[in-house]
């Protein structure tokens, strides 16, 4: 505390010197014969000299002094900042020294030092013309709480002129007041009420030390004031929980959405759906691989371009498999899931086969990297183009089914087989180009999971229980079930996971789900009527 | 109930029980008695690798008896065969005492590595043979007792119950994985010493656990046998022709698809404790779902609603997959996948099956033909076969 | 309908008040209403979709009303009950697609049918072992399948397998036989002789049969009611009711 009182004292003599620019270079010239020194007593207060001129070569030092790259020749008590690259620059000056400076010693710092360092850095910044390093500085002092900053704060916020840094500014005084030993207490619960508006963690902390130890009065006010962020933040963590769940739905979503074709509208059993998404997924990778060596600036449009190849491949894939082995096998859909099971094991041996066994990197587009601000949420981009292209597949798909004359014959061959084809459907051919489509989508899938997951020939066997889980949820045959479904589970998972952690939460799921199958055998949404029965 | 299912045995399972005598008089001899550099000499190894294939049998013929005759084709036998396993980890692990690497008498090795102080209650009593032996059996059976109890008063069947079955297993591999459920996470079970006071790698303790596992091999037959030429076997064949037919004939479906599920989870426990100490490891792979369905292949490779087709599709399947993972490791996967394909498209009933319907259709031809030279004609019924 | 008194109900062996089935929104029964007494023998006919075989379903535990009673023998109420305790009761059903076990032998699918313990414990140890050979010749012998008796229920013409559950429903000797049109793909000697079939059951035993054959209908000689729309549209020997206009005009046409 009383170093506190010393560097304040000095912070405002060096306040008041700001305006004295004549004897400014001679109070630096002396602070830094001050520094030159091994006594820590010295050491500080020249520091505090320092930070009193305000000057940026002052500030230069102190910069290298906490990264330890200050030095100082004992013989001739110059200082210099000794840069990584070996060399030395004048700290006085800011010139490379005539000659190489001999017999260097480090400017010693200790834990008081350092305190001294950081408060003087806080208050030489708060005055920098750069806005970004006068935020950092406010935002440095509002976590130390340095009532020592107090004087310094009061002249930039005079000077302040953008109204975030300023608020920033004001928040930091406040804290700084509450870490101030004698302030009175219509000064603190002044200064709780502006600290508040902030409403993080950091300042549920600072108001923590409050509750406990403080006046009534103050202690009143600190609580009225924690509470209300406590309230803002629960809101806020649900808030967020709710996005994590709807981005972790929406990948969810994507993994299932191609079944609730196959198996929920067709009610084939894909134990190969997986390698669908597997197979988009690496057709993205491929695409990447051409773009990034033919074409390095269509790089952007990767994903793009990959999602109608990765449905053309996918599907393709699936119309094949469709032709070859299940129109055998309709009506046996235990023997269906073995047949594609083993054609599961085929495609991701021979993924391996050509690809490899390893991960391979597929990049992300500059436009899906970073964040932005919502609310005092944090958003990635990333997460949220998962979400609007999940959407737009779920769109896109509803569409298909109930408003093109495709979706109008595949729903009648679905139903009633024979009627259909009594009509004049062909129906081996919509048969075909459905499972396709099942199959087309997730591939589109796999262009998305490649941004998130590992693109490894097991990406798909991770996917597959968790979409029929979602599809069976949901209940079969119902795309609006399938996406509830996926949202409940997504939003479902990320409130367990910080109870019960990620694996466990992953297996309450599973358990409460294998229970509401025997609750609700046909799923959230299910079809009554006899086909379902049969 | 034993005796008469052996009396009674028709010739396939006469054969079978037959050649199981054989094997298990003639793999320990030709291990023990013929000397090492003879051509008759069976390796140690080679007597653990048919101990191996036998326990798969035996969890093959577990599985046909609820998905031949039953109908439940369970994607869960895995996760049953693994328990049964663990179980018998965990006896052998705790058999290991004081020589572990870290010498602590009583906790496995993984547990002080993991800073645990004291043996869990799941351990408790592992220490004990017999107690062992029991959770072999009633672990898995008990699972499948109160799964299935559920799935089936709730009527899940067909592709539904594969499903779940199928997350069942995918939960308990989740779970076995984690260390804090103190099974070994990752690693498993592993680095056995020995077993009721035998060295486990000692040359006559491995001839012993074959034969052990032919023993278990034929009784696991004969109890499944048993079982489906009763009246039992016969309702539960009707069950799964047509379900709610039994039903409306008064039977209550639930409790026999619960007794035949969990018996067979309780023979494939059994299996997988033979299978444990002849590896020497259990580890949390055993769960994935990849090793259930495999498990079915093989029944569907035998065929399904046969038992001896089953436990022969078991040692065939293995048996080439071990020669092809030595000889053409890439291949092996291919292989498996095209055999699930091909078997589902054009060997719908399986070896056995196909073989005995093919040979009755040459022996009535070669009856047919006798009797038109003979002037008779007779024309024989095809003999009621299950 | 009837203006149900509690004489009635005592005497009943099958009582089904305000009985309302829908499926999604659907009303496959619109409060139906009947009564069968004792060793009664009863014709019910009606268009496709009139709701026959819904009204099986419900009596069997298949489907659950949404309203209404069901009671058996006068007190035992259906709707609580699942299929098998049902069938415990003495209900037995033969269902309107022949559905046998087709993997098992005439023999064997008889014999599953025959009347004896259910429980999974007595079949497991033996107890329904004991064949009562003579009790099965019998019913082999009444449905004429004796010379095919070691032959799968599977390979069995469309005819016989409508025999075989016949056959079973026999050997299942229960108090009320359900049966849904027993003579769909029958000979017409056939069709006369499984109304004399069900005729000599009839005097043991109460029937219910749903038939769309008119002959059929006419040479059981008993009560005959129409449904229509799911609730009955008329009730009454087979003259009145055949030549009832609304009767005529739903379904008989003219
Ligand atoms: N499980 C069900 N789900 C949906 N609708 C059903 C179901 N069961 C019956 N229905 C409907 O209820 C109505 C009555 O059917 P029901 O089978 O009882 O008719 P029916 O009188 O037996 O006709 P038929 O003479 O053709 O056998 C029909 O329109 C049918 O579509
Ligand atoms: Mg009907």
């Amino acid at each position: 505390m009383r170093i506190a009182r010393l560097l304040a004292a000095l912070l405002g003599l060096a306040l008041a010197s700001v305006a004295s620019a004549p004897s400014r270079a001679a109070d630096l010239d002396a602070a830094f014969a001050r520094i030159a020194t091994e006594n820590f007593g010295e050491i500080e207060a020249a520091i505090g000299d320092l930070a009193a001129t305000g000057d940026p070569k002052a500030a230069a030092a102190l910069q290298a002094l906490t990264d330890s790259r200050l030095v100082y020749a004992p013989a001739d008590k110059g200082v210099f900042i000794k840069a990584p690259d070996g060399k030395f620059t004048d700290a006085r000056t800011g010139a490379a020294p005539a000659a190489e400076p001999f017999g260097t010693k480090p400017v010693r710092v200790n834990n008081r030092v350092r305190r001294a360092l950081e408060a003087a850095l806080g208050s030489l910044t708060l005055l920098s013309p750069d806005p970004a390093k006068r935020l950092a500085a406010a935002e440095a002092v509002l976590k130390s709480r340095d009532s020592a900053a107090i004087p310094a704060l009061d002249a930039a916020i005079a000077k302040e002129t953008d109204a975030r840094i300023k608020k920033t500014m004001v928040q930091a005084r406040a804290a700084a007041v509450l870490g101030k030993a004698d302030a009175t207490d219509a000064e603190k619960v002044s200064a709780i009420d502006v600290v508040a508006e902030r409403g993080d963690q950091d300042t549920l902390s600072l108001l923590a030390n409050l509750r406990a130890n403080g006046t009534p009065i103050v202690k009143m006010a600190a609580e009225t004031a924690a509470g209300a962020i406590e309230r803002r933040l629960a809101v806020l963590s649900s808030v967020q929980n709710v996005w994590y769940g709807l981005s972790l739905g929406s990948v969810l979503l994507l993994a299932a959405i191609g079944l609730a074709i196959t198996f929920g509208v067709m009610g084939i059993i894909n134990m190969a759906h997986g390698e669908m998404v597997m197979l988009g997924a690496y057709t993205t990778f491929v695409v990447q691989e051409i773009l990034r060596t033919k074409y390095p600036a269509l790089f952007d449009w990767s994903l793009a371009m990959a999602i109608p190849l990765a449905f053309l491949v996918a599907g393709g894939v699936g119309v094949l498999i469709e032709r070859s082995v299940i129109r055998f096998l309709y009506g046996r859909p235990l023997e269906t899931l073995l047949a594609t099971w083993g054609v599961s094991l085929i495609l991701q041996q021979a993924v391996r086969s050509w690809f490899g066994a390893n991960n391979r990197e597929v990049g992300a587009p500059a436009f899906m990297s970073g964040s932005f601000d919502f609310m005092g949420l944090a958003i990635t981009y990333g997460r949220l183009w998962i979400v609007v292209f999940g959407a737009l597949v779920f769109a896109a798909l509803l569409f298909v089914l109930k408003a093109t004359s495709f979706g109008l014959k595949m729903r009648a061959v679905t139903q009633n087989r024979r009627m259909a084809s009594c009509m004049g459907i062909r129906t081996p051919w919509v048969d075909s180009l459905t499972f396709g489509l099942g199959s087309g989508i997730a591939g589109i899938a796999g262009v998305a999971l490649s941004q998130i997951d590992n693109v490894s020939p097991n990406l798909g066997q991770s996917y597959i229980v968790d979409s029929f889980m979602v599809v069976v949820f949901g209940g079969v045959g119902n795309l609006w079930g399938t996406l509830v479904a996926a949202m409940t589970l997504g939003i479902a998972n990320k409130f367990l996971e910080p109870f019960a952690g990620a694996v466990l939460g992953k297996i309450l799921l599973l358990i409460f789900i294998i229970l509401f199958i025997q609750k609700r055998p046909r799923g959230l949404f299910a079809l009554k009527g006899r086909a379902v029965e049969a | 109930m034993i005796l008469r299912t052996i009396i009674d045995l028709d010739w396939r399972g006469r054969v079978f029980l037959l050649v199981l005598a054989a094997v298990a008089v003639l793999v320990p001899l030709l291990n023990l008695a013929v000397p090492a550099g003879s051509a008759f000499n069976v390796p140690t190894y080679l007597v653990s690798l048919l101990g191996k294939y036998l326990c798969y049998a035996l969890l093959a013929i577990a599985l046909d008896l609820v998905w031949g005759y039953c109908g439940i084709l369970s994607l869960g036998h895995g996760a049953f065969f693994a328990l049964g396993g663990y179980a018998m980890g965990m006896y052998l692990m705790r058999q290991i005492g004081p020589r572990g690497v870290y010498a602590n008498p009583v906790l496995p090795d993984f547990m002080v590595f993991l800073n645990m102080k004291e043996l869990p209650i799941t351990w408790w009593g592992f220490g004990h043979f017999p107690y062992a032996m029991l959770m072999v059996l009633v672990v898995p059976g008990l699972l499948a007792f109160v799964f299935g109890w559920f799935a089936f008063r709730s009527r899940v069947t067909g592709v539904y119950l594969s499903i779940i079955t199928q997350a069942m297993t995918y939960a308990l591999l989740l779970a076995f994985f984690r260390n804090d459920m103190g099974f070994g996470g990752n690693n498993g079970l592993t680095d056995f010493k020995d077993i009721l006071g035998f060295n486990i790698q000692a040359q006559s303790t491995r001839v012993a656990l074959f034969v052990a596992s032919v023993v278990a091999l034929a009784l696991g037959y004969l109890i499944a046998r048993a079982m489906v030429t009763s009246a039992y076997g016969k309702v539960l064949i009707a069950i799964r022709d047509a379900e709610s037919r039994a039903r409306f004939m008064g039977y209550r479906v639930e409790r026999y698809k619960l007794v035949a599920f969990t018996v067979s989870a309780c023979m494939a426990g059994v299996a997988g404790a033979l299978y444990v100490p002849q590896v020497g490891i259990i580890n949390p792979s055993e769960f994935a779902a990849a090793n259930s369905i495999e498990a079915v292949i093989w029944v569907a490779v035998g065929g399904r609603g046969t038992l001896v087709g089953a436990a022969l599709g078991a040692v065939l399947v293995n048996w080439a997959k071990t020669w092809l993972t030595g000889a053409f490791p890439e291949v092996w996967v291919f292989g498996l996948g095209a055999l699930f394909v091909l078997v589902t498209l054009f060997l719908p009933k399986g070896i056995i099956r196909t073989l005995s319907e093919w040979s009755a259709r040459r022996s009535d031809q070669r009856a047919a033909s006798a009797a038109a030279e003979a002037g008779i004609g007779a024309v024989q019924q095809p003999a009621g076969a299950e | 309908m009837s203006s149900v008194t509690s004489p009635e109900l005592t005497q009943s062996i099958l009582y089904l008040d305000g009985v309302s089935v829908s499926f999604d929104g659907f009303k496959a029964l619109n409060s139906l209403s009947m009564v069968i007494g004792h060793g009664e023998m009863r014709a019910i006919i009606g268009p496709n979709g009139a709701g026959k075989t819904t009204m099986m379903d419900v009596i069997t535990g298949k489907t659950r009303p949404d309203d209404g009673d069901v009671l058996f023998d006068g007190s035992v109420d259906l709707t609580r009950m699942d299929e098998a305790s049902i069938a415990e009761l003495g209900i037995g059903r033969k269902f309107q697609k022949p559905t046998v076990f087709e993997s098992h032998t005439v023999d064997d699918n008889i014999l599953l049918a025959m009347k004896g313990p259910r429980s999974a414990g007595s079949s497991l140890f033996g107890w329904r072992n004991r064949v009562r050979d003579d009790q099965k010749d019998q019913v082999l012998e009444t449905i004429g399948l004796k010379d095919h008796r070691k032959r799968l229920a599977a390979d069995l013409s469309h005819g016989q397998k409508q025999w075989l559950e016949i056959g079973m429903l026999l050997a299942q000797d229960p108090k009320l036989l359900l049966v849904d049109e027993p003579v769909a793909g029958m000979t017409d000697h056939e069709t006369e002789q499984t109304a004399a079939l069900l005729a000599s059951i009839a005097k043991t035993h109460a029937v219910v049969v749903v038939e769309h054959d008119m002959h059929f209908v006419r040479a059981l000689g008993c009560k005959v009611t129409c449904l229509h729309e799911g609730s009955v549209l008329a009730e009454g020997a087979i003259d009145a009711v055949s030549t009832n206009d609304r009767v005529v005009e739903v379904y008989l046409g003219r």
